[in-house]
């Protein structure tokens, strides 16, 4: 069993084991002990946490986006927030008025919000690093004002009411609901995540690397920038505006108010604490982040006999817990929860040796 | 006529206070190359801390604004040595992630002592109204625009003039040169926080004084970026005059086309210079090499 821990090297005999995404004995053994738990996970948890485990897939696939964006690419963004609105609302609105069927509606929110993300990414060709933040700032503000007083997209009411999922004829039952969700979202957050992996590995995915890593060299070695940036931005924001469609049909109701400057911020925490430019680190990250209020709130009923003003002020005490998160990650693991896992890894793999 | 004289007071008192803001926020820019997204919650402190001295515990105003400068200067200084200072080197992502980090965990302190519901403070400047032109200017409106205008002088002179003043310039233009020139960069950088925090704490207090003390102050911090933006990162005028046009931009928005459309219009401004000037109306073009 010690050997399926870790590998002690990586051999390629042929192309084709080298283009494998999985090719050692393991992480074979890794992704099926995965999948074990992927399928006993709704056979053991009770409703309450299988709809945290939904918000968090959820979240893990908004987070991948992001990070294709942010982690790989190197482009700021604060405007998650607003993506994530422009693909609630342009599914919630195709299948409750225009009566499209959901996975077409939740289609057609990807595209647009990628079509959306490119037009606001394109002060990223002029702009980098604290300027291109406000500017990203700038449209997450525009798009919630947008969005809050486009009355037509509420009819007037505030609110969307989503109804309830139809897949293909089959509409999901209230008893089951997160189980049937759960597998729903499952499914997608895998593809998601098999998509972006395989998208850092094609040209187009390391032209943006080569991006991040220094945009100037990148140029000089061929890389059109104008083309990976908005490319970067359109490609990231289908990520985020899948992951608004699904929140939206997921929680069946929506206003602005989902949207703010907080979301955005709560996006850039999942993977800063996950790991920048890791697939697998934005997952972590946001399962971690989803479930850190959860927490929170264990922590401050436990010492609340102590200090009572914590669960007094348990939405401050959360956010203070939140934002100290962010602030120790930072400090000693800014390559984040995926770094810590390399670690362990790596540990296993010397053993019995330091290094 | 009236009205838009009642509105170019009104803009102008809450421009200056921006200006302050934003200064804070252009200091430890400068000086430390970092991108402070605390800013708002740094005035939010100044006027929690002033509440307590002068309402709580009934200091005298001078004494009550000694303890604000003394908890500013503390805080800010503690946070450069605490946060800051390790996270030297790092991306500008994770510095701005940081100090938004930064920002969650000093609002809820704030909101763990005090709660969310505003307090109201006994008002610092006479409240009568002055008529000029048949408008009648509510003269505390005129009395923050007084102190602020006086308190950022006092700041764009210690730029210009003093010893520190220069010495925070020399750094934020090089920093090994400073060094090798004998200046203390460390001190430096305890000292534009420190500083920063006392400009917020002014510009809290004024903020306060015009409404009320509650945590919505944060909010007002988030405006220090279009005004930054506006007025280049680089020159203190600059940000005078970009935190002037924002708060006027904001008053006559409201006033004249629609109160909802205020929140949003300073990011409309900010949108359009950075498509026509990237680096703001005062900022210099940096030249990149690989």
């Amino acid at each position: 069993m010690a050997m399926a821990a870790v590998e002690t090297g990586r051999y390629h005999r042929s192309y084709a084991s080298e283009l494998r995404l999985w090719n050692t004995t393991p992480q074979r053994v890794r992704m099926i002990v995965l999948a074990v738990v992927l399928i006993v996970l709704p056979l053991v948890l009770d409703n309450y946490w299988m709809a945290l485990v939904n918000t968090a897939l959820i979240a893990a696939i908004g987070a991948i986006g992001l990070n294709v964006l942010v982690g790989f690419t190197g482009q700021i963004s604060l405007g998650q927030g607003g993506f994530l609105a422009v693909g609630a609302f342009t599914s919630a609105i195709l299948t409750d008025r225009a009566g499209v069927p959901a996975p077409l509606s939740i289609m057609g929110a990807v595209l647009l919000t990628a079509a959306v993300g490119m037009i606001f990414g394109l002060p990223a060709l002029r702009l980098k690093g604290l300027y291109l933040a406000i500017a990203t700032l700038a449209s997450q503000t525009v798009i919630v004002f947008v969005v809050r007083r486009w009355d037509w997209l509420t009819e007037g009411e505030g609110f969307v009411d989503v109804m309830r999922l139809e897949v293909f004829g089959f509409s999901l039952s209230r008893a089951n609901f997160d189980q049937q969700w759960y597998i729903i979202l499952a499914v997608i957050t895998i593809l998601a995540a098999l998509t972006a992996t395989n998208l850092f590995r094609t040209g187009v995915g390391r032209s943006f690397m080569a991006i991040r890593d220094q945009d100037i060299a990148a140029s000089a070695i061929g890389v059109n920038l104008t083309r990976a940036k908005i490319t970067a931005f359109g490609v990231s924001n289908g990520f985020v505006g899948l992951a608004g469609a699904l929140m939206a049909h997921y929680t069946e109701i929506i206003s602005w108010e989902r949207f703010t400057l907080d979301v955005s911020i709560l996006y850039l925490a999942m993977i800063i604490v996950g790991g920048l430019g890791s697939v697998a680190g934005a997952i972590y990250g946001a399962i971690f982040i989803t479930f850190l209020p959860v927490f929170s709130r264990m922590l401050a009923d436990e010492l609340g006999g102590v200090a009572p003003v914590l669960s007094d002020q348990l939405p401050a005490f959360e956010h203070a817990i939140f934002g100290l998160t962010i602030i120790i990650f930072l400090i000693f693991e800014p390559k984040g929860l995926n770094r810590i896992w390399q670690r362990i890894k790596e540990y296993f793999r010397f053993w019995p040796f330091r290094y | 006529m009236t009205q838009f004289l009642v509105l170019l007071i009104y803009g102008l008192s809450e421009g200056a206070i921006l200006a302050l803001a934003a200064l804070g926020f252009v200091l430890i820019y400068k000086a430390t190359g970092v991108i402070n997204f605390a800013q708002g919650e740094f005035l939010l402190i100044g006027a929690y801390t002033f509440y307590t001295a002068f309402v709580i515990f009934q200091l005298p105003i001078l004494i009550a604004l000694l303890v604000g400068v003394v908890v500013a200067v503390v805080v800010g200084v503690l946070v450069e040595r605490l946060i800051l200072r390790p996270m030297v080197g790092q991306s500008h992502i994770s510095i701005i992630m940081v100090t938004i980090g930064l920002a969650a965990v000093l609002s809820s302190i704030v909101q763990m002592f005090f709660g969310t519901q505003p307090r109201a403070m006994p008002n610092l400047f006479p409240t009568g109204s002055v008529e000029i032109l048949n408008g009648s200017i509510p003269a505390n409106r005129l009395w923050t625009l007084l102190v602020a205008a006086v308190v950022l002088t006092l700041l764009t002179v210690f730029f210009q003039k003093s010893k520190h003043g220069i010495a925070m310039r020399s750094v934020a233009d090089d920093e090994q040169a400073a060094m090798t020139v004998g200046i203390s960069v460390r001190r430096i950088f305890a000292m534009s926080w420190g500083l920063a925090a006392v400009s917020a704490l002014i510009a809290g207090v004024l903020l306060a004084d015009l409404t009320t003390v509650e945590m919505g102050i944060v909010n007002f911090g988030l405006l220090v970026f279009p005004v930054v933006i506006l007025g280049g990162l680089d020159s203190v005028p600059g940000t005078i005059v970009g935190g002037l046009t924002i708060g006027l931009v904001t008053q006559f928005t409201a006033g004249y086309l629609d109160p909802g459309l205020a929140g949003v219009a300073p990011y409309i401004v900010l949108v359009l210079v950075l498509l026509v000037r990237p680096y703001g109306i005062f900022g210099e073009k940096r030249i990149e090499r690989v």
